[in-house]
């Protein structure tokens, strides 16, 4: 049964690392996977039913939006912005988070308190609200979304960098390290960091999913990425008109945005669990 | 117990403060407020008469002590797009954002118990990894997406339930389940883990030793010491909920504060999106204050200390 | 008159591990018996076989299981949890988490009663006040309304053993009750079980490794080596003539007064209980045996010395030199 379990543990993290790298490679190579341009207009063949339905052509493989764009080369297109925004997001609310963890968790006391009181004032702030509010004041594009979601989304980074580093403090090899005179600075990088990175991995996935989904909502209300970007949310949004009659125009890019953060927790899952059993050993 | 509940408090107290001043700062971010209060096709001059009818010509700290001392009293001055009081605005509309949260937390609760005392009790069988499986599914359902599809299905196609509005109590369990499926996965992990640490305790093998069965060992024994973590991320759920029934409210047109909230923000109407931010931070300090004061009460060792 | 718990022929198994191969014992009323060995041999599981309580990656497998006569090896979770708590108790190594900290004192004991006799909440509160006094807790009214934490953990195994004994029951089994407490309060403890033994008939099953508590508390003694019984006899003659070389091995690291030399050092066995995994032949001490002969790598015989004694080793009784 050990057995069983071990697979169906590898399982998950085997399917969401194929789900991430394959969505990966697809942003990357955007171009060449989608031959239509994304933006060309076709009044005359709006909503069209993906190429398997009835009504659908073969030159449209999932059909075209209510301007007659290609949706497979919007999808495909999609994918760089979700990627984007997850990837630099977790970039920007990491640094972020894993600095002021790592601060709050290494020097403890006052300095401690007063971090632990920036992750509980950040928690009380609406999120959505917030990252809705500042797009619409600064103006909506893709560096605005990155930007305001990276400088909330870091309290978890926060949280997890802090307790692992109290915990790897107190470790005999960073004694040894103080007792043998390494300056601060020397200890946080060279010993500290590089012993909590595992669980912080995790933390990156849950919240790269997050971003993406986040993206998602805000540029389905209107104050994300703007159009005529394909974002998946924004997709979703335009689609929203016609869902009624045509409701794969809401399932392609849904389904979509769906299977890349079932992937991505997948990955995270797996991860934890890799991480977990690897410590027992 | 005195000491903590006094240290809570204080806390509570600065992160409203703080929150106070980061939704005084966050409407500044634009720069020239009176600019974006005109509108894009306004004059000079029409831009002159809003920063002086706004009070936006005074210097900053001055704008930010007054707001201050007015908000402290609830007073968040006039709506710029509703012509109206920003709390009469938001009281108005507070009853049906909090219904949908509360229908949303019992949805999430009477769901995500049971699976997560069924997962523990089957640990690493297989109804627990399908639950786990079904709980990540969860987790990486866009809420907005999942409003459109289940108003296609049941709305349009099923017709079981109405698509928008807020007439009766059946326009609020769509929203209400969609809102509970954010915050199911995390409850659920909890109670499962919770529970599982509960059951390996040597108390439940002496609840067994006393031969007691299996609904009193499983409820009454480990549950309630399992509830503790539980309870705490209810309350953070619960919080989180209201924020995000902005969306939920936008997709199916409930008229509660996040609506306002979503309105307000594209209409540049400021001083309701100051406040809702503010109430809404509010919101969710006193609720977790509140489930610290509840594990208090659950748990005989923290009321003693 | 048959005896009270009768256990013949006990395996448990963890995966591939056997953690109790053979294992047979008696428990006769109103005597006690004590499990005697070194940590890991056996004995916790095996009074948790007995009761049913094994975690469930254990097996348990028995030639016969009975209590009072009657077979509980088939009985079902159900049969059991009906014995468990009303004919026989248990308490436990850790009187600090034994108890749920949740709720009172008086509310864990009175469930007992309800549960088994359908008392009422009042009755039992009742009974559990009396207990409590009985167990020599002073106040035991207020005692009723506290929690777990608010105990000393001699006052709480006071609390468990007053709750194991809340429907009289005819079999109490201790495992390790004194370990965690201060020498003082084991000593008061050990003089309480061995009162209410006497007042009450109680048959006890109790589990140490501490040969001082079994001198003071036993009439019955069974020593567990690597999940066996490898020896059986009444207290007296298993320390006036040690027959298992195991046990003498025990009883040399205890200091007996009156009995040791000042120029003779305690003895101490070498080595370690090994993990015995299936397909294991013969003696399982036979590494650490100071009179191993290549025979005991065989099939090895129980001897019977006395009637109600026997040992399991290839060496006769009348080979065996006095210690």
């Amino acid at each position: 049964m050990s057995r069983w379990r071990s697979w169906g543990r590898n399982w998950g993290l085997w399917l969401g690392a194929f789900i991430v790298g394959f969505t990966l490679f697809v942003a990357i190579f955007a171009p060449m996977v989608a031959t239509q341009d994304p933006f060309a207009q076709d009044l005359s063949r709006r909503l069209v039913p993906p190429s398997w339905m009835e009504g659908g052509r073969p030159q449209h493989f999932l059909g075209t939006d209510g301007l007659g764009r290609d949706y497979f080369a919007r999808l495909v297109y999609g994918a760089r912005i979700s990627m984007l925004i997850g990837i630099a997001t977790v970039v920007t609310s990491g640094i972020i988070g894993i600095a002021l963890g790592v601060v709050g968790g290494f020097f403890g006391g006052r300095i401690d308190d007063v971090i632990l009181f920036t992750i509980t004032a950040r928690l009380s702030i609406p999120l959505i609200l917030v990252a809705l509010a500042v797009v619409s004041l600064v103006g909506s594009s893709l560096t605005v979304v990155v930007a305001t979601l990276g400088l909330l989304l870091w309290d978890r980074f926060a949280v997890v960098a802090r307790v692992a580093t109290m915990q790897v403090r107190t470790l005999d090899y960073v004694a040894a390290a103080w007792s043998a005179g390494c300056s601060q600075p020397y200890i946080v990088m060279r010993e500290i960091l590089p012993n909590i990175l595992s669980p912080l991995a995790v933390v990156a996935t849950l919240e790269m999913a997050l971003a993406i989904l986040l993206e998602a909502a805000l540029s389905f209300l209107g104050l994300g990425v703007p159009p005529p970007l394909p974002s998946w949310g924004l997709m979703i949004a335009e689609a929203k008109d016609y869902m009624f009659f045509n409701p794969w125009v809401i399932m392609v890019p849904g389904m979509s945005l769906f299977v890349l953060v079932f992937g991505i927790n997948l990955l995270g899952d797996g991860l934890r669990d890799l991480l977990r059993t690897g410590r027992v050993a | 117990m005195l000491q903590f509940l006094a240290r809570r408090l204080l806390v509570a107290v600065l992160v409203c403060l703080t929150v106070l001043t980061f939704a005084f700062a966050l409407t500044r971010l634009a720069g020239d407020l009176a600019i974006s209060i005109a509108g894009p096709n306004s004059t000079a001059e029409d831009i002159e008469v809003v920063r002086k009818a706004y009070g936006l010509d005074r210097p900053l700290v001055t704008q930010f002590f007054d707001w201050v001392s007015r908000a402290v009293v609830g007073d968040f001055g006039r709506s710029y797009f509703f012509r109206e009081k920003v709390s009469t605005l938001i009281f108005d509309r507070l009853p049906i954002t909090l219904t949908l949260g509360l229908v949303g937390l019992g949805i999430a609760l009477s769901v995500a118990l049971p699976l997560g005392v069924i997962s523990a009790l089957r640990e690493g069988r297989p109804v627990d990894r399908i639950i786990s499986l079904v709980a990540l599914l969860g987790q990486a359902m866009p809420s907005f997406w999942l409003g459109l599809v289940l108003m296609i299905t049941f709305g349009l196609h099923l017709g079981w339930l109405p698509i928008s509005g807020t007439g009766t109590w059946q326009h609020f369990v769509m929203p209400g389940t969609v809102l509970a499926f954010s915050a199911i996965p995390a409850l659920m992990r909890l109670t499962r883990a919770g529970m599982i640490d509960a059951m390996s305790a040597d108390y439940i093998r002496t609840a067994r030793a006393k031969g007691l069965s299996r609904t009193s060992i499983v409820l009454k024994h480990a549950a309630r010491n399992a509830a503790m973590p539980v309870v705490s991320i209810a309350a953070v759920q619960l919080g989180f909920m209201l924020g995000g029934s902005i969306v939920i409210e936008t997709v199916f047109a409930l008229h509660g504060v996040g609506f306002l909230a979503w309105e307000s923000i594209s209409k540049n109407d400021f001083p309701t999106v100051q406040a809702v931010v503010l109430l809404l931070a509010i919101i969710y300090t006193l609720l977790t204050l509140g489930a610290d004061l509840l594990n208090a009460v659950l748990d005989p060792r923290l009321r003693a200390a | 008159m048959s005896a009270l718990l009768e256990v013949e022929d006990l395996e448990i198994s963890f995966g591939a591990l056997d953690a109790v191969r053979g294992a047979s014992l008696e428990v006769r009323r109103g005597e006690t018996h004590c499990l005697v060995g070194e940590s890991g041999c056996g004995k916790s599981v095996t009074a948790l076989a007995v009761m049913g309580l094994l975690p469930s990656n254990g097996a348990r497998r028995a030639k016969r299981l009975a209590f009072d006569g009657k077979d509980i090896l088939g009985l079902d979770e159900k049969g059991m949890s009906r014995l468990r708590g009303d004919r026989m108790a248990m308490i436990f190594q850790e009187p600090m988490t034994s108890l749920n900290p949740a709720y009172t004192v008086g509310s864990q004991m009175a469930e007992v009663l309800i549960r088994h006799r359908g008392a009422s909440k009042r009755a039992a509160l009742d009974r559990a006040a009396e207990l409590l006094a009985r167990v020599r807790i002073t106040s035991p009214g207020m005692r009723l309304g506290q929690y777990p934490h608010q105990l000393s953990g001699g006052l709480r195994q006071r609390v468990m053993i007053a709750m194991a004994l809340m429907c009289d029951p005819e079999l109490l089994i201790a495992d390790e009750p004194t370990t965690a407490l201060d020498v003082t309060v084991q000593a008061q403890i050990l003089r309480l079980l061995a009162d209410l033994q006497k007042d009450l008939g109680l048959a006890i099953l109790l589990i140490t490794h501490d040969l001082g508590v079994v001198a003071r508390t036993a009439h019955r003694v069974s020593v567990m080596y690597a999940g066996e019984v490898v020896e059986s006899s009444p207290v007296d003659r298993l320390f006036h003539r040690p027959m298992h070389p195991y046990t003498r091995g025990l009883l040399s690291c205890v200091p007996v007064p009156g009995k040791i030399r000042r120029d003779q050092p305690l003895g101490s066995i070498p080595g370690m209980v090994p993990h015995v995994t299936r397909g294991f032949e013969g003696c399982a001490f036979r590494q650490r045996c100071p009179l191993t002969r290549p025979d005991c790598a065989g099939p090895i015989e129980r001897r019977h010395p006395d009637p109600d004694r026997d040992y399991l080793c290839q060496i006769a009784p009348n080979e065996m030199a006095a210690p």
